[in-house]
């Protein structure tokens, strides 16, 4: 724990305090970085700037209850446009949850319901009159453990478009499955075995075909939950660059457990606690320079 | 206080406890194991015994005597204008000829009863045999013919050895001239032992020589047609609806006891709802393998129900959340991905189902599916009876020539369900998937 920020791109150290970087690398100074942070741990109202010039996506105190029990309240951030935003907190704290609203992916859990308002392309996707299957076109989704279909390589692909009516022939579909598997960096270990079953592949490679899959829709969004955590750190390494490069094309919005590749990827970072959004900013801020207390104590490994 | 300061007893070591136990422990251990072996030998001990019972009582069952006749087809008695008349040749008397036929074999039998024992050596289908005979070719009429006729069912018995020479004639189904005559018969190699392939092509029959499974046979397909076409389609669409789609409340609550319970319900209840509904209020033919079909079809419902739920179930969550994840609607998900997977489940529920239906009897007896009936069925609404309807009627009569029928009828329907439920075992090997 006392490694979290090994992985941090040098960060700007233009206001953020002397020696974070080497006091977050050691335990014991890790009460130095405490200082920093300047809101107290009482406080629950979200630090940081929520909103960005350019949001793709923009929610309005969103809620979601399953049941009775109220899983995240009153929840606003935005969502830039061509960014990475990552999202991160300890295990319960919401973070999934609020991902799978923006596809409305809660919609399949029994007794879960999600109150205000996600705004894509000025309509509110949280309106129940939207048909939820164009917008999870519009909105791909990557999820934690690797689920290709068990089908060939070429299935796995093809399914999207083909439901969708994207490609007018065979040729058309041939096209939309090579393009994204080379976009998702997986055609030169595949493009002899596309009639294999993607099961067979190995994690990493089941997650990009998966990341494939996704792009093969043509999706504007990208939602990715904890997609390496069932990867290991070279097939990691990999979907990062991947991460990385879809950026210039799409909005994503990524899970993480690990604050290291939060760190790695995105350019903005939320945290999550107990159902509150606490902190947002530039993830080279959150990292160095958190102004939350309990931002603090995360990333430093005080707790989560 | 002074307890616990006192010096502590020299309490054995836990290891010491432990390995004083161990002898025990493995006694109960080899008891155990014991007793699973005995149940499992005492299993396969009456399966053993059930077999080998069926199948030596049975197994006579698939050859039939058959004695040669010499006949001369009197043109006389046949055909007395030559018309060649089929209607007319058609009831001809060749009993007449059969019989005189055997007189001239042995033409010392003169009295009256004598005559009549000896008729009874052949059965009754010889003069079916020779009619359909002159029936195909005409042109046979007023030659000699050399034919097999079947031997009638008490002397087919004799013939093999169920019926022992040694006990007293009174007490004895077949006379001692009667067995003088085949003795006879048997010397001049009139005598043989073929292939019964009546069994397999005739339907039923109150002479057992001419009793066949073939009715029996296509009553239970044509009946399970039904119960197939109905059960599986409704069957896997409820299944899919409730699992897939509806609400989880009160309701689909209520309606999955209601399944769960229909399943336990004793299958003759259902026979009895199939007489007030199919055939008293929707009048629907009884003894017909429509009607059959239909209430096979309420038994085995729950089965197929239940099993293909499980399969649903047993799909991984994770694939549907695939699926939906790229945009595909709810049913899209359920037909590209989730039917696909969830179907070796669903196939093999319901063919343990239809093997049930297949067994199935006492709901038949309710709607008229035990009379007797000598024509095959063709098509759904004729009357039929199926297999095991058609072993308990044989089991019921009286010929010892049926006792052979009935095992070899059990063979007949035992083969065919092991075949189903080894499809089924098939099926779920070669298609399960594992994640």
């Amino acid at each position: 724990m006392q490694n979290t920020q090994t992985g941090v791109k040098t960060p700007p150290r233009t206001t953020a305090g002397p020696t974070e970087l080497d006091a977050a690398s050691d335990v014991k100074d890790a009460v130095t970085v405490a200082h920093t942070a300047t809101v107290s741990r009482d406080v629950r109202e979200t630090v940081g700037e929520i909103r960005v010039a350019d949001p793709r996506i923009r929610c309005d105190n969103v809620s979601v209850y399953y049941g009775e029990k109220r899983a995240i309240n009153d929840i606003s951030l935005d969502i830039e446009k061509n960014a990475v935003i990552a999202l991160i907190g300890p295990s319960g704290c919401g973070k999934s949850t609020f991902l799978r609203c923006l596809n409305r992916m809660n919609d399949t859990i029994d007794g879960c319901r999600v109150t205000g308002d996600i705004v894509l392309d000025e309509i509110n996707i949280n309106s129940p009159k939207i048909d939820v299957v164009p917008l999870r076109a519009q909105v791909g989704m990557v999820f934690q453990k690797p689920n290709p279909f068990p089908k060939s390589i070429w299935e796995n692909i093809a399914f999207g478009p083909r439901i969708h009516g994207l490609a007018q022939d065979k040729e058309e579909l041939d096209e939309i499955v090579v393009s994204s598997l080379k976009r998702a960096g997986l055609w030169s270990e595949v493009n002899d075995r596309l009639d294999q079953p993607g099961t067979g592949l190995s994690g990493g490679q089941q997650q990009r075909l998966c990341i494939a899959r996704t792009i093969a829709v043509g999706p504007e969004v990208i939602l990715m939950d904890e997609p390496c955590s069932a990867l290991d750190p070279i097939a990691t390494a990999r979907i990062e660059d991947l991460i990385d490069e879809l950026r210039e094309q799409y909005t994503i919005c990524i899970v993480t457990h690990s604050m290291q590749q939060a760190a790695r990827v995105s350019q903005r970072t939320a945290y999550f606690h107990l159902g509150d959004l606490i902190e947002v900013g530039d993830t080279d801020q959150i990292f160095t320079n958190p102004r939350h207390e309990l931002t603090e104590d995360y990333i430093t490994g005080r707790f989560g | 206080m002074s307890k616990q300061t006192a010096p502590a007893p020299a309490r054995p070591r836990p290891m010491d406890i432990v390995q004083a136990g161990m002898k025990r422990r493995y006694a109960e251990e080899r008891r155990f194991r014991f007793y699973g072996k005995l149940a499992i030998g005492a299993g396969l001990l009456f399966l053993t015994l059930l077999f080998t019972s069926i199948v030596a009582n049975g197994y006579s069952a698939f050859v039939q005597s058959f004695i040669q006749l010499e006949v001369y087809l009197d043109a006389e008695k046949l055909d007395p204008q030559g018309t060649r008349d089929p209607a007319q040749l058609g009831t001809a008397d060749y009993g007449g000829l059969v019989k005189q036929s055997l007189r001239s074999a042995f033409p010392e039998v003169s009295d009256r009863r004598d005559k009549r024992a000896l008729y009874g050596l052949v059965s009754s289908g010889a003069d079916f045999q020779l009619r359909s005979m002159v029936l195909e070719d005409p042109d046979i009429i007023g030659t000699r013919q050399t034919l097999w006729v079947p031997a009638d069912d008490d002397v087919d018995m004799f013939l093999k050895g169920h019926i022992d020479r040694s006990i007293p004639e009174a007490d004895r189904r077949i006379k001692d001239n009667q067995i003088s005559w085949l003795d006879q018969l048997a010397a001049e190699g009139r005598i043989e032992k073929r292939f019964n392939t009546t069994f397999f092509t005739a339907g039923d029959s109150r002479d057992p020589e001419l009793a066949g499974i073939r009715g029996a046979v296509m009553g239970s397909l044509l009946t399970l047609m039904v119960t197939l076409v109905l059960s599986f389609p409704i069957g896997v669409a409820a299944a899919v609806y409730l699992e897939e789609f509806a609400p989880r409340n009160r309701w689909t609550d209520l309606i999955e006891v209601n399944i769960n319970n229909l399943a336990a319900v004793p299958s003759i209840v259902f026979g009895l709802l199939g007489l007030a509904v199919f055939i008293n209020f929707f009048g629907i033919p009884r003894s017909a393998p429509l009607v059959g079909g239909l209430v096979l079809t309420l038994m085995t419902l729950p089965t197929i129900i239940i099993a293909s739920r499980a399969a649903l179930k047993s799909v991984p969550p994770s694939i549907r959340e695939a699926a939906l994840g790229v945009g595909a609607s709810p049913m899209q998900t359920i037909m590209y991905h989730v039917l696909p997977l969830a179907m070796p489940g669903m196939l093999t529920g319901t063919i343990i189902g239809m093997a049930q239906a297949l067994g199935e009897s006492a709901p038949l007896l309710m709607i008229g599916m035990v009379a007797f009936i000598v024509d095959v069925p063709s098509s759904v609404f004729d009357p039929a009876t199926v297999l095991p309807v058609q072993i308990f009627l044989w089991a019921d009569s009286p010929e010892r020539a049926f006792v052979e029928r009935t095992s070899a009828a059990i063979m007949v329907l035992l083969a065919f369900l092991v075949v189903m439920n080894a499809l089924a075992v098939v099926l779920r090997k070669r298609f399960e998937r594992r994640w």
